[in-house]
């Protein structure tokens, strides 16, 4: 179909989503990077140069807030990794018609209330005067009011809480596909659980642990809520440097560097995961 | 491992209470969030002072309900403002972007995909700088260049609706067409050949099978809207949304009023969460 | 079910069957699926369950896996009880419906999949794998990936991946169904000598008797969870004991008739539509005056010319269906009844047109007579 009519339709579909990936998706980061590599050196004077990135490098607090953020966030991934698989297994696996829509149900609920109302929910429960360090109380286990935000353990608990449901959700899926009679083949075989878990249901459910991995991930890089609030104003999360620069500061190039490190790293370990499991992003993501 | 393989009882109780102590993580922080706002107390905390629906209809202070706290009823109706413009605008861009992948290839298709996949992957954080560096840097060229005033491109709802609309025509995008693909194509041809056009082939046929899709993914992007946060909070200008102004109030202290607009936006999200699973759904 | 009892302890060479199952019974709430089944399989035999989808085959056969536990009764492997046998533990291998190939591994790893189980070394897995591969006939795709194989391949993969670890029994879960048909034909010829080749005791549930009858040294037809008859392919056939399975197996002509004479084995009937038949039928248990159902095998009734005798009838072609060596009539005799008659293979009658006058004849012993059911 070459017809007039057809190709002017093709370009009518065309226009919107050139229009949309143009403007607000590509002219922006590039924008972006060359903001990040703009020296002031007067009142809207300019030069080019890499002076924002050297003051990165050369700002101790700047990258160690960089590697805390990546640590952490490989941490809960990592965490979060651990945790959500066997309830997927169980959604995927063990139950059947009603009780797996309710369990999905149950697990996606949480997660269309917005992330503050979440974090908030979390400062209720942890801090000094809250629900879990009264019930400490009450039971005996401690002795007086016990602190438990701001500090590493909190942001953590938040992160994973935040993240989980990428995890499950992409994992219930592929883990779904798998048909239960390789895994009855597997025992027939003379399998074990174990052996099973390595050899058939963790190579399976190879495409849902790259596709919840990368998505926690970023969304733990991108995070602001949650290390903020539950963390404190000492954090160090680099998102929130980020905004300190452009808000508080008004450092647009500094923090246009800092914002093209942040999208380096990511796209990075977006790229890694996907070549180390031989995955490709439009089958990954795709998916959603 | 399945169920019709044998598996030792107590291993299987562990699990089961495994599940259980997950399911409780889940709920916890909702439930307290929920429960605090009916405390009697100016704190959402421990001790409970007696029940009381003074956060939601109190006007007297410090007992100044939801109802009667004038920054949050306008920051929900702003939130709600942006997320219409987000919905209609993502529904509209990923319904065509739907029909473009699945009906037509062309040359750069495969790169195309990809590029539209990209928002997913970029960090809200980060789409909201650049947007907001970039829409500056138009500015102050357009200003010099005429000496007006462009109002729009500076941080307000105009650059929070396009910095929401940048990453949720994905989600709408992906929705829809996994729709579309599994429409048949020669219903469309049969229409064609019982002698309707070509749109209106497609407004008959096409649009009511796309339909649960549409809407869905309409519903979606408005949940999505109503909870962003870090896109927004880089772009947002005098007029703050429903999330902003919580959280500035939530580092002024926190007060019950908090819990019942948080009670009030989780029943609003089971629902249109729920509805929107329900609409999905219909697809088979 | 233990014939052997009396020889225990005093003859080395005891023989239990490969496979014994004693009165083994499922339940699934109130639903009984498998109903007091009892039967053996000697060693190196083919043995069948043949019945329509929803017999209870299936569930038969998991439970011999280990998949489903029995409600009640016992199942044996060469002579040990399975009973609480977990399905990773019992020397029995399965070829799943669908094959259950591991589409993770190549072929190579799936056949050497239940050797790795066993902790067997590398090297040893190497050799034994490529052997199994040569004996399906498939040397050289140990490197493949599964999607890289053709259906038949496939089956033969899944064979060889269960017969590396010698199983006592390996069942088959009607492996055939999803081929389509020139490849099924192939692969029942192949099975069987497959089967005879490796001298494996092979348990195959299939719904499709055909397959049933080519391959298999017995057959057991499975209705309603119970075993309505245990024969050769050739008794099942010719000599089904209830009227389910003359009417599963094979094809035939069922007339309700009434019982309006009875001989010593010879019984005179009249069907509904008022035809006489004649039928020798002994040890049926039928008394004058009751209802019945006549099976009559197409190929059992002949076209002629001859114009008295018995069971001779005069009737009309109704209709004629050409299938090659299958081809059949129909034909209305005078009271109204259809009989279906298979067209000799020798190409007379080949003229026949609807509408032409023929006359059918059948010998009394070719019939089966069963009480109607529901009487």
């Amino acid at each position: 179909m070459t017809s007039d009519t057809s190709r002017l339709g093709f370009y009518l579909l065309l226009a919107p989503i050139l229009l949309w990936l143009v403007v607000l998706i590509i002219l922006p980061h590039v924008g972006l990077f060359i903001v990040s590599i703009s020296e002031k050196i007067g009142p809207r004077e300019y030069e080019t140069g890499f002076a924002n990135y050297a003051a990165f490098f050369n700002e101790p607090l700047y990258w160690r807030t960089f590697a805390r953020t990546a640590i952490m966030s490989i941490l809960a991934t990592a965490l979060t990794l651990i945790l959500g698989f066997p309830i997927a297994y169980y959604i995927a696996k063990l139950t059947r018609g009603r009780t797996k829509t309710t369990l999905f149900l149950m697990c996606m609920i949480p997660f269309w209330v917005s992330e503050l109302v979440r974090t908030f929910g979390w400062m209720i429960l942890l801090r000094e005067t809250g629900v879990i360090s009264n019930a400490l109380q009450y039971l005996g286990l401690v002795n007086g009011p016990v602190e438990m935000l701001y500090n590493d353990a909190a942001i953590m608990v938040g992160l994973v809480y935040t993240s989980i449901l990428f995890m499950v959700v992409p994992l219930v899926t592929t883990l779904d596909s798998l048909d239960d009679s390789l895994i009855e083949a597997g025992y027939d075989l003379g399998g074990t659980s174990t052996s099973i878990m390595r050899e058939i249901v963790i190579p399976h459910a190879m495409p849902g642990i790259v596709s919840g991995c990368i998505v926690v991930f970023m969304l733990s890089l991108g995070n602001y809520l949650t290390p903020i609030l539950l963390g404190g104003k000492d954090s160090l999360w680099f998102t929130g440097m980020i905004y300190t620069q452009f808000i508080t500061r008004f450092n647009w190039e500094l923090g246009s560097a800092f914002g093209f490190l942040l999208l380096a790293l990511s796209s990075l370990v977006v790229f890694a995961g996907l070549k180390l499991s031989r995955q490709s992003l439009t089958e990954t993501m795709g998916r959603a | 491992m399945i169920t019709t393989v044998p598996q030792p009882t107590f291993a299987k109780w562990c699990y089961r209470a495994y599940v259980a102590a997950f399911f409780v993580y889940l709920a916890l922080p909702l439930t307290v969030v929920c429960v605090f706002a009916f405390n009697n107390s100016v704190f959402p905390s421990l001790p409970w002072e007696g029940f009381t629906l003074a956060w939601f209809f109190g006007n007297e202070a410090p007992f100044i309900g939801v109802f009667h706290e004038r920054a949050i009823i306008r920051s929900i109706g702003t939130s709600a403002f942006v997320a219409m413009w987000v919905s209609g605008l993502a529904v509209a861009v990923g319904t065509c972007n739907a029909f473009l992948f699945v009906r037509h290839s062309f040359r750069g298709k495969a790169l195309l995909y990809m590029l539209m996949l990209l928002p997913l992957i970029i960090p809200g954080v980060i789409l909201g700088i650049s947007i907001l560096v970039f829409s500056s840097s138009v500015a102050n060229t357009l200003e010099d260049a005429t000496g007006l005033w462009f109002d729009g491109l500076r941080p307000g709802l105009i650059l929070v609706i396009l910095g929401q609309f940048s990453f949720i025509t994905t989600f709408a995008t992906l929705v829809i067409s996994a729709r579309l693909q599994k429409f048949d194509p020669s219903l469309e041809e049969a229409a064609l050949n019982l002698g309707a056009s070509k749109l209106g082939a497609i407004r008959q046929i096409t649009l009511p099978f796309l339909l649960p899709a549409i809407v869905a993914s309409a519903v979606v992007s408005v949940l999505m809207s109503f909870e962003n946060f870090n896109t927004t909070l880089m772009l947002v200008g005098s007029d703050s949304p429903l999330t902003i102004t919580m959280f500035d109030k939530l580092k002024q202290g926190s007060t019950p009023v908090l819990n019942a607009v948080s009670l009030l936006l989780i029943m609003v999200s089971a629902v249109l969460g729920i509805m929107s699973l329900l609409f999905q759904s219909r697809k088979r | 079910m233990m014939p052997f009892f009396t020889l225990r302890g005093c003859n080395l060479s005891v023989s239990y069957p490969d496979l014994a199952c004693s009165d083994l019974t499922k339940d699934f709430d109130a639903f009984r699926a498998v109903d007091r089944v009892s039967f053996e399989v000697p060693q190196g035999s083919f043995f069948s369950i043949l019945g329509p989808s929803g017999c209870g085959k299936t569930t038969l056969l998991r439970m011999i896996a280990g998949f489903q536990s029995p409600t009640s009764g016992d199942l044996r492997i060469k002579g040990k009880s399975m009973i609480g046998v977990p399905p990773n533990k019992r020397p029995v291998s399965m070829v799943f419906q669908h094959l259950a190939l591991f589409p993770t591994m190549n072929i190579g790893d799936n056949v050497g999949f239940g050797l790795r189980q066993r902790g067997v070394a590398k090297s040893e897995i190497k050799t034994r794998v490529a052997k199994v591969l040569e004996r399906v006939g498939l040397p050289d795709v140990s490197q493949r990936r599964i999607d890289q194989i053709s259906g038949g391949q496939k089956q033969r993969v899944a064979i060889a991946r269960c017969m590396v670890l010698e199983p006592d029994v390996l069942l088959l879960d009607e492996p055939l169904g999803a081929l389509d048909l020139k490849l099924r034909e192939h692969m029942k010829v192949e099975l069987k000598s497959l089967q005879s080749a490796f001298n494996t005791t092979f348990v195959y549930i299939t719904h499709d008797q055909s397959e049933a009858l080519v391959m298999s040294d017995n057959i057991a037809v499975m209705n309603k969870g119970r075993f309505e008859q245990i024969g050769t392919p050739h008794d099942v056939y010719h000599a089904p004991s209830t009227a389910f399975v003359a009417g599963f197996v094979g094809d035939a002509n069922v007339i309700n008739a009434k019982v309006s004479a009875v001989n010593g084995a010879m019984l005179t009937l009249t069907s509904n539509a008022g035809t006489e038949m004649k039928i020798d039928a002994p040890a049926n248990g039928l008394s004058v005056g009751q209802c019945a159902q006549v099976f009559l095998r197409p190929e059992a009734i002949e076209l002629g010319t001859a114009t008295d005798g018995v069971n001779v009838s005069r009737g009309e072609v109704a209709s004629v269906l050409f299938n090659g060596a299958n081809s059949s009539v129909t034909v209305k005799d005078q009271s109204g009844d259809l009989l279906k008659v298979a067209l000799p293979q020798t190409g007379s009658f080949a003229n026949l047109r609807t509408g032409d006058s023929v006359f059918t004849r059948w010998d009394p012993k070719q019939a089966r007579c069963y009480p109607a059911s529901g009487t």
